[in-house]
């Protein structure tokens, strides 16, 4: 018990500072970085909790696709060197006393939730239950994704389908002055605009115009 | 204190969130620090549901969780392109200087 809450601690320690510095650091490639670290020092809680198989998942989807996409633009539109503060200018100025008293306003209603909640009796009778211990936790997810939340299961692939095409659609442009092989071109040329036989006349040589 | 049940967990998800809430509001130069901030709430919300279907004992929850995760990939890939776009487009992505809607 002792162990476990150290390391509950010191998980959710590391996640909150990481989670400030995301919003606070100055370099966003910096920013980036602390989020990789919000995220694994997440996963770490979700294993320790007992879902390892989203703890898992959170690694490969998040670490390893979406923080690396964010890598990727943050290096290619190169905003590194802009600087990231939050006290320039009178525009932002503004923004500040606000977005504090909404944001702490938003924590003490959830605190305020959470403190003053008491479990219902009936809530415990419920279909999903993690009935064996003898299942992992992988196994019991699979065993009603595939049958329960089939059909949730479909949409939620067709909506990253949906995100692909419209990513691609967002960003393909044709630019000009590449030059590109076309297979229609070379097997549908004839001889007759490929060859040209001349008569070269002694001395005189060929007009080639091009 | 030493033993931890549901209100920790739900303590943890609720400053990462207000953090992210935070993130939204205060920062005025670089719009994929906002986009990151929108990740942190989703993350929020997937420790709440997480910690909910530990301690309840329902596994509902962590299969919502996969289909936020679901979400939250496809919306920070279409953010990202909209973004990639519209630097094309214009020179530049502060915050300050996004006012072609004139909002």
């Amino acid at each position: 018990m002792i162990a476990h809450s150290i390391f509950f601690y010191t998980f959710s320690i590391i996640a909150v500072v990481s989670a400030i510095m995301v919003t606070a650091s100055k370099n966003t490639v910096h920013s980036v970085f602390f989020l990789i670290l919000d995220f694994i020092s997440i996963s770490c809680l979700f294993i320790m909790i007992g879902a390892e198989f989203l703890g898992m998942i959170m690694l490969i989807v998040y670490v390893g696709a979406v923080a690396v996409l964010f890598l990727f633009v943050v290096m290619m539109l190169n905003v590194a060197q802009q600087k990231n503060q939050w006290f320039t200018g009178q525009q932002s100025s503004r923004h500040i006393p606000v977005g504090l008293i909404i944001s702490t306003l938003i924590f003490f209603e959830i605190i305020i939730v959470i403190g003053g909640w008491k479990y219902k009796p009936e809530i415990f009778d419920i279909n999903n239950s993690i009935s064996q211990a003898s299942i992992s936790n992988t196994h019991s997810l699979g065993q009603i994704l595939y049958t329960d939340y089939i059909h949730v299961f479909q949409i939620s692939g067709m909506i990253l389908l949906v995100a692909m095409v419209g990513a691609i659609v967002l960003t393909f442009r044709q630019r000009s002055g590449v030059k590109r092989q076309s297979y229609i071109k070379q097997i549908s040329r004839e001889r007759a605009e490929g060859v040209e036989v001349l008569e070269v006349q002694s001395n005189k040589g060929v007009k080639l115009d091009d | 204190m030493i033993d931890i049940g549901l209100g920790h967990y739900l303590t943890l998800g609720a400053v990462i969130f207000s953090i992210g809430v935070i993130g939204i509001f205060l920062n005025r130069k670089n719009i994929i620090v906002i986009l990151m901030s929108i990740e942190l709430i989703l993350l929020a919300v997937n420790i709440n549901l997480v910690a909910f279907s530990i301690y309840l004992g329902d596994l509902a929850g962590q299969v919502f969780t996969l289909f936020i995760l679901t979400v939250a990939a496809a919306e920070a890939a279409i953010g990202l392109a909209i973004i990639v776009v519209y630097f094309r487009n214009s020179g530049t992505i502060r915050v300050e200087e996004i006012d072609k809607l004139k909002g």
